[in-house]
Protein backbone atom coordinates (compact mmCIF):
# COMPACT_ATOMS: atom_id res chain seq x y z
CA UNK A 1 0.00 0.00 0.00
CA UNK A 2 1.38 3.40 -0.94
CA UNK A 3 1.49 6.41 1.35
CA UNK A 4 -1.03 8.15 -0.87
CA UNK A 5 -3.52 5.33 -0.36
CA UNK A 6 -3.07 5.47 3.38
CA UNK A 7 -3.69 9.20 3.41
CA UNK A 8 -6.80 8.87 1.28
CA UNK A 9 -8.23 6.23 3.56
CA UNK A 10 -7.32 8.23 6.61
CA UNK A 11 -8.99 11.35 5.29
CA UNK A 12 -12.15 9.50 4.45
CA UNK A 13 -12.32 7.80 7.81
CA UNK A 14 -12.24 11.12 9.61
CA UNK A 15 -15.45 12.32 7.99
CA UNK A 16 -17.14 9.02 7.39
CA UNK A 17 -20.75 8.64 8.41
CA UNK A 18 -22.52 5.34 8.82
CA UNK A 19 -23.89 4.09 5.55
CA UNK A 20 -26.91 2.88 7.50
CA UNK A 21 -30.06 4.93 7.74
CA UNK A 22 -30.91 4.74 11.38
CA UNK A 23 -29.86 5.68 14.85
CA UNK A 24 -28.44 4.44 18.13
CA UNK A 25 -30.16 4.22 21.49
CA UNK A 26 -28.14 4.05 24.69
CA UNK A 27 -29.91 3.44 27.98
CA UNK A 28 -28.73 5.07 31.19
CA UNK A 29 -26.57 7.44 29.22
CA UNK A 30 -26.55 10.63 31.27
CA UNK A 31 -23.17 9.77 32.79
CA UNK A 32 -20.44 7.17 33.11
CA UNK A 33 -20.08 4.40 30.53
CA UNK A 34 -23.38 5.29 28.87
CA UNK A 35 -22.37 8.91 28.34
CA UNK A 36 -18.95 7.94 27.00
CA UNK A 37 -20.66 5.50 24.63
CA UNK A 38 -23.09 8.16 23.42
CA UNK A 39 -20.13 10.44 22.64
CA UNK A 40 -18.30 7.65 20.84
CA UNK A 41 -21.27 6.57 18.71
CA UNK A 42 -22.19 10.17 17.90
CA UNK A 43 -18.61 10.67 16.73
CA UNK A 44 -19.16 7.71 14.38
CA UNK A 45 -22.04 9.64 12.89
CA UNK A 46 -24.99 7.95 14.58
CA UNK A 47 -27.81 10.13 15.85
CA UNK A 48 -27.94 9.00 19.49
CA UNK A 49 -30.87 8.68 21.85
CA UNK A 50 -29.75 9.20 25.43
CA UNK A 51 -32.17 7.74 27.94
CA UNK A 52 -32.00 8.71 31.60
CA UNK A 53 -34.06 8.09 34.68
CA UNK A 54 -33.34 10.99 37.01
CA UNK A 55 -30.27 12.90 35.81
CA UNK A 56 -31.96 15.25 33.36
CA UNK A 57 -29.27 17.86 33.81
CA UNK A 58 -26.52 15.39 32.91
CA UNK A 59 -28.36 14.09 29.86
CA UNK A 60 -29.11 17.55 28.55
CA UNK A 61 -25.55 18.74 29.09
CA UNK A 62 -24.28 15.67 27.25
CA UNK A 63 -26.70 16.21 24.36
CA UNK A 64 -25.59 19.84 24.12
CA UNK A 65 -21.94 18.77 24.12
CA UNK A 66 -22.55 16.24 21.34
CA UNK A 67 -24.53 18.72 19.25
CA UNK A 68 -21.82 21.35 19.69
CA UNK A 69 -19.33 18.83 18.33
CA UNK A 70 -21.51 18.41 15.24
CA UNK A 71 -23.44 15.32 16.28
CA UNK A 72 -27.11 14.63 16.83
CA UNK A 73 -28.31 13.72 20.32
CA UNK A 74 -31.76 13.37 21.85
CA UNK A 75 -32.08 13.25 25.64
CA UNK A 76 -35.11 11.12 26.59
CA UNK A 77 -36.53 10.70 30.09
CA UNK A 78 -37.24 6.97 30.38
CA UNK A 79 -36.76 4.59 33.26
CA UNK A 80 -35.75 1.33 31.58
CA UNK A 81 -38.12 -0.51 33.90
CA UNK A 82 -41.06 1.49 32.52
CA UNK A 83 -42.10 -0.43 29.41
CA UNK A 84 -44.34 2.36 28.10
CA UNK A 85 -41.64 5.00 28.51
CA UNK A 86 -39.14 2.82 26.68
CA UNK A 87 -41.60 2.15 23.87
CA UNK A 88 -42.07 5.91 23.57
CA UNK A 89 -38.29 6.36 23.48
CA UNK A 90 -38.01 3.94 20.55
CA UNK A 91 -40.91 5.60 18.74
CA UNK A 92 -39.44 9.04 19.22
CA UNK A 93 -36.08 8.01 17.76
CA UNK A 94 -37.74 6.14 14.89
CA UNK A 95 -39.95 9.09 13.99
CA UNK A 96 -37.02 11.47 13.56
CA UNK A 97 -34.04 9.28 12.79
CA UNK A 98 -35.23 5.94 11.42
CA UNK A 99 -34.88 2.50 12.95
CA UNK A 100 -32.76 1.96 16.02
CA UNK A 101 -29.94 -0.07 14.48
CA UNK A 102 -27.58 0.15 17.45
CA UNK A 103 -28.91 -0.59 20.92
CA UNK A 104 -26.66 -0.35 23.97
CA UNK A 105 -28.26 -1.77 27.09
CA UNK A 106 -26.22 0.09 29.64
CA UNK A 107 -28.62 1.20 32.40
CA UNK A 108 -27.77 -0.54 35.62
CA UNK A 109 -28.19 -0.34 39.37
CA UNK A 110 -26.60 -1.91 42.44
CA UNK A 111 -28.25 -2.67 45.75
CA UNK A 112 -25.67 -4.64 47.70
CA UNK A 113 -26.08 -6.85 50.70
CA UNK A 114 -24.96 -10.26 51.85
CA UNK A 115 -27.28 -12.89 50.44
CA UNK A 116 -28.43 -13.81 53.93
CA UNK A 117 -29.75 -10.27 54.32
CA UNK A 118 -30.71 -9.38 50.78
CA UNK A 119 -34.41 -8.60 50.69
CA UNK A 120 -36.83 -9.34 47.87
CA UNK A 121 -37.11 -5.71 46.88
CA UNK A 122 -33.35 -5.32 46.39
CA UNK A 123 -33.21 -8.57 44.46
CA UNK A 124 -36.10 -7.67 42.20
CA UNK A 125 -35.03 -4.09 41.50
CA UNK A 126 -31.55 -5.13 40.43
CA UNK A 127 -32.75 -8.03 38.27
CA UNK A 128 -35.52 -5.93 36.71
CA UNK A 129 -33.22 -3.04 35.81
CA UNK A 130 -30.09 -4.91 34.78
CA UNK A 131 -31.64 -7.91 33.07
CA UNK A 132 -35.38 -7.77 32.38
CA UNK A 133 -35.30 -4.23 31.03
CA UNK A 134 -32.39 -5.14 28.75
CA UNK A 135 -34.38 -8.08 27.41
CA UNK A 136 -37.41 -5.90 26.77
CA UNK A 137 -35.39 -3.30 24.88
CA UNK A 138 -33.64 -6.05 22.92
CA UNK A 139 -36.96 -7.61 21.91
CA UNK A 140 -38.26 -4.22 20.81
CA UNK A 141 -35.15 -3.49 18.75
CA UNK A 142 -34.80 -6.85 17.02
CA UNK A 143 -37.57 -6.85 14.45
CA UNK A 144 -36.56 -3.62 12.71
CA UNK A 145 -32.94 -4.81 12.79
CA UNK A 146 -33.95 -8.12 11.21
CA UNK A 147 -35.85 -6.20 8.52
CA UNK A 148 -32.83 -3.99 7.92
CA UNK A 149 -30.59 -7.07 7.73
CA UNK A 150 -28.23 -5.14 9.99
CA UNK A 151 -28.15 -4.42 13.68
CA UNK A 152 -25.87 -4.16 16.68
CA UNK A 153 -26.87 -4.85 20.24
CA UNK A 154 -24.30 -4.41 22.98
CA UNK A 155 -25.15 -5.36 26.55
CA UNK A 156 -23.11 -3.87 29.33
CA UNK A 157 -22.51 -6.80 31.66
CA UNK A 158 -19.77 -7.02 34.29
CA UNK A 159 -16.91 -9.16 35.46
CA UNK A 160 -19.21 -9.75 38.42
CA UNK A 161 -21.43 -12.63 37.40
CA UNK A 162 -18.87 -14.80 35.72
CA UNK A 163 -16.84 -13.99 38.89
CA UNK A 164 -18.04 -13.84 42.47
CA UNK A 165 -18.30 -10.58 44.37
CA UNK A 166 -19.34 -10.56 48.00
CA UNK A 167 -22.56 -8.64 48.60
CA UNK A 168 -23.74 -8.77 45.02
CA UNK A 169 -25.76 -11.97 44.59
CA UNK A 170 -28.50 -9.96 42.85
CA UNK A 171 -26.13 -8.01 40.62
CA UNK A 172 -24.10 -11.12 39.77
CA UNK A 173 -27.24 -13.06 38.87
CA UNK A 174 -28.51 -10.25 36.64
CA UNK A 175 -25.19 -9.72 34.86
CA UNK A 176 -24.56 -13.44 34.37
CA UNK A 177 -28.10 -13.64 33.02
CA UNK A 178 -27.35 -10.82 30.61
CA UNK A 179 -24.38 -12.74 29.24
CA UNK A 180 -26.54 -15.85 28.81
CA UNK A 181 -29.21 -13.85 27.03
CA UNK A 182 -26.58 -12.25 24.79
CA UNK A 183 -25.40 -15.63 23.55
CA UNK A 184 -28.82 -17.07 22.78
CA UNK A 185 -30.21 -13.98 21.07
CA UNK A 186 -26.99 -13.71 19.06
CA UNK A 187 -27.45 -17.22 17.71
CA UNK A 188 -31.12 -16.65 16.91
CA UNK A 189 -30.51 -13.62 14.68
CA UNK A 190 -26.98 -14.15 13.37
CA UNK A 191 -28.08 -15.03 9.85
CA UNK A 192 -29.77 -11.67 9.47
CA UNK A 193 -26.64 -9.60 9.96
CA UNK A 194 -27.62 -8.66 13.50
CA UNK A 195 -24.91 -9.10 16.12
CA UNK A 196 -25.44 -9.28 19.87
CA UNK A 197 -22.48 -8.97 22.20
CA UNK A 198 -21.63 -7.98 25.73
CA UNK A 199 -18.85 -6.04 27.35
CA UNK A 200 -17.81 -6.96 30.86
CA UNK A 201 -16.16 -4.05 32.62
CA UNK A 202 -14.19 -4.54 35.80
CA UNK A 203 -13.66 -1.56 38.09
CA UNK A 204 -14.48 1.57 36.16
CA UNK A 205 -14.55 5.07 37.61
CA UNK A 206 -18.26 5.85 37.60
CA UNK A 207 -20.91 6.90 40.04
CA UNK A 208 -21.85 3.22 40.38
CA UNK A 209 -18.42 2.42 41.80
CA UNK A 210 -17.61 5.64 43.65
CA UNK A 211 -17.71 3.84 47.01
CA UNK A 212 -15.22 1.15 45.95
CA UNK A 213 -12.16 1.42 48.17
CA UNK A 214 -8.66 2.25 47.01
CA UNK A 215 -7.34 -1.11 48.32
CA UNK A 216 -9.54 -2.88 45.82
CA UNK A 217 -7.58 -1.28 43.02
CA UNK A 218 -4.43 -3.01 44.26
CA UNK A 219 -5.74 -6.40 43.11
CA UNK A 220 -6.11 -5.20 39.55
CA UNK A 221 -3.05 -6.11 37.45
CA UNK A 222 -3.22 -2.72 35.73
CA UNK A 223 -3.15 -1.11 39.24
CA UNK A 224 -5.85 1.36 38.39
CA UNK A 225 -9.53 1.60 37.64
CA UNK A 226 -10.63 1.80 34.04
CA UNK A 227 -12.25 4.84 32.49
CA UNK A 228 -15.70 5.01 30.90
CA UNK A 229 -13.94 5.91 27.64
CA UNK A 230 -11.97 2.66 27.70
CA UNK A 231 -15.21 0.69 27.91
CA UNK A 232 -16.95 2.91 25.34
CA UNK A 233 -14.14 2.22 22.85
CA UNK A 234 -14.95 -1.50 23.05
CA UNK A 235 -18.67 -0.86 22.64
CA UNK A 236 -17.95 1.36 19.68
CA UNK A 237 -15.99 -1.46 18.06
CA UNK A 238 -18.73 -4.03 18.69
CA UNK A 239 -21.25 -1.59 17.19
CA UNK A 240 -19.14 -0.99 14.10
CA UNK A 241 -19.30 -2.38 10.59
CA UNK A 242 -15.92 -4.01 11.18
CA UNK A 243 -17.26 -6.19 13.98
CA UNK A 244 -19.71 -7.90 11.63
CA UNK A 245 -18.39 -11.42 12.36
CA UNK A 246 -18.24 -10.97 16.13
CA UNK A 247 -21.40 -12.15 17.82
CA UNK A 248 -22.43 -13.86 21.03
CA UNK A 249 -19.21 -12.92 22.72
CA UNK A 250 -18.31 -11.04 25.87
CA UNK A 251 -15.43 -8.61 25.69
CA UNK A 252 -13.86 -8.29 29.12
CA UNK A 253 -12.50 -4.82 29.91
CA UNK A 254 -10.96 -5.12 33.33
CA UNK A 255 -7.24 -4.31 33.33
CA UNK A 256 -6.43 -7.99 33.65
CA UNK A 257 -8.54 -8.59 36.77
CA UNK A 258 -10.13 -11.81 35.56
CA UNK A 259 -7.22 -13.00 33.42
CA UNK B 1 -49.85 5.78 7.15
CA UNK B 2 -50.94 2.20 6.79
CA UNK B 3 -52.65 0.37 3.96
CA UNK B 4 -56.24 -0.81 4.37
CA UNK B 5 -56.08 -4.51 5.09
CA UNK B 6 -58.36 -5.96 2.45
CA UNK B 7 -57.96 -9.65 1.74
CA UNK B 8 -56.38 -8.81 -1.58
CA UNK B 9 -53.93 -6.26 -0.16
CA UNK B 10 -52.84 -8.55 2.67
CA UNK B 11 -52.32 -11.43 0.28
CA UNK B 12 -50.11 -9.32 -1.94
CA UNK B 13 -47.98 -8.04 0.94
CA UNK B 14 -47.57 -11.52 2.42
CA UNK B 15 -46.77 -13.14 -0.91
CA UNK B 16 -44.17 -10.44 -1.61
CA UNK B 17 -42.84 -10.73 1.93
CA UNK B 18 -42.44 -14.48 1.63
CA UNK B 19 -40.49 -14.04 -1.58
CA UNK B 20 -38.34 -11.44 0.16
CA UNK B 21 -37.40 -13.83 2.96
CA UNK B 22 -36.42 -16.44 0.40
CA UNK B 23 -39.47 -18.54 -0.49
CA UNK B 24 -39.69 -19.73 -4.08
CA UNK B 25 -42.23 -17.35 -5.72
CA UNK B 26 -43.63 -20.13 -7.87
CA UNK B 27 -44.61 -22.16 -4.84
CA UNK B 28 -46.28 -19.35 -2.89
CA UNK B 29 -50.04 -19.71 -2.65
CA UNK B 30 -52.66 -19.66 0.09
CA UNK B 31 -52.56 -23.40 0.66
CA UNK B 32 -48.78 -23.66 0.84
CA UNK B 33 -47.39 -24.43 4.30
CA UNK B 34 -44.41 -22.63 5.72
CA UNK B 35 -42.66 -25.94 5.89
CA UNK B 36 -43.16 -26.52 2.16
CA UNK B 37 -41.87 -23.03 1.45
CA UNK B 38 -38.85 -23.61 3.69
CA UNK B 39 -39.83 -20.57 5.74
CA UNK B 40 -38.46 -20.87 9.27
CA UNK B 41 -39.42 -19.23 12.54
CA UNK B 42 -37.11 -16.23 12.06
CA UNK B 43 -38.57 -15.68 8.58
CA UNK B 44 -42.03 -15.64 10.16
CA UNK B 45 -40.86 -13.00 12.65
CA UNK B 46 -39.70 -10.89 9.74
CA UNK B 47 -42.98 -11.45 7.93
CA UNK B 48 -44.78 -10.20 11.05
CA UNK B 49 -42.72 -7.00 10.92
CA UNK B 50 -43.55 -6.56 7.23
CA UNK B 51 -47.25 -6.88 8.07
CA UNK B 52 -46.93 -4.40 10.93
CA UNK B 53 -45.13 -1.86 8.76
CA UNK B 54 -47.77 -2.14 6.05
CA UNK B 55 -51.02 -2.53 7.96
CA UNK B 56 -50.23 -1.48 11.52
CA UNK B 57 -51.31 -4.92 12.75
CA UNK B 58 -48.97 -6.20 15.43
CA UNK B 59 -48.50 -9.95 15.58
CA UNK B 60 -46.46 -11.25 18.45
CA UNK B 61 -45.87 -13.99 20.97
CA UNK B 62 -48.20 -16.88 20.35
CA UNK B 63 -50.21 -15.22 17.58
CA UNK B 64 -48.43 -17.10 14.85
CA UNK B 65 -47.85 -20.35 16.67
CA UNK B 66 -49.90 -23.18 15.24
CA UNK B 67 -50.50 -21.43 11.93
CA UNK B 68 -49.30 -23.68 9.16
CA UNK B 69 -50.45 -22.24 5.88
CA UNK B 70 -50.01 -18.89 4.20
CA UNK B 71 -53.80 -18.54 3.95
CA UNK B 72 -54.20 -18.85 7.72
CA UNK B 73 -51.83 -15.93 8.26
CA UNK B 74 -53.63 -13.82 5.67
CA UNK B 75 -56.96 -14.53 7.38
CA UNK B 76 -55.53 -13.62 10.79
CA UNK B 77 -54.16 -10.30 9.59
CA UNK B 78 -57.44 -9.37 7.86
CA UNK B 79 -59.38 -10.32 11.00
CA UNK B 80 -57.05 -8.35 13.32
CA UNK B 81 -57.21 -5.29 11.12
CA UNK B 82 -60.99 -5.01 11.51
Amino acid sequence: MTDATVQTNGARAATERPVREGCALITGASRGIGAATARALAAEGWPVGITYRADREGAEALAHEIETAGGVAVPIAADVCDADAMEAAFERMEADHGSVLVLVNNAGVRDDNLAAQLDDEAWQRVVDTNLTAAFRATRRALRPMIRARWGRIVNVASVVGPRANVGQANYAAAKAGLIGMTKTVAVEVARRGVTVNAVAPGFVETKLTEDVSAETLGVIPARRAGTPEEVAACIRFLASEEASYVTGTTLVVDGGLSA
Amino acid sequence: MTTKATDEAVQKVIFDGLAEVGADPEQINRDATFEELDVDSLDVVELAQIVEDEFGVRLEGDDLKGLETVGQVIDLVVERAQ
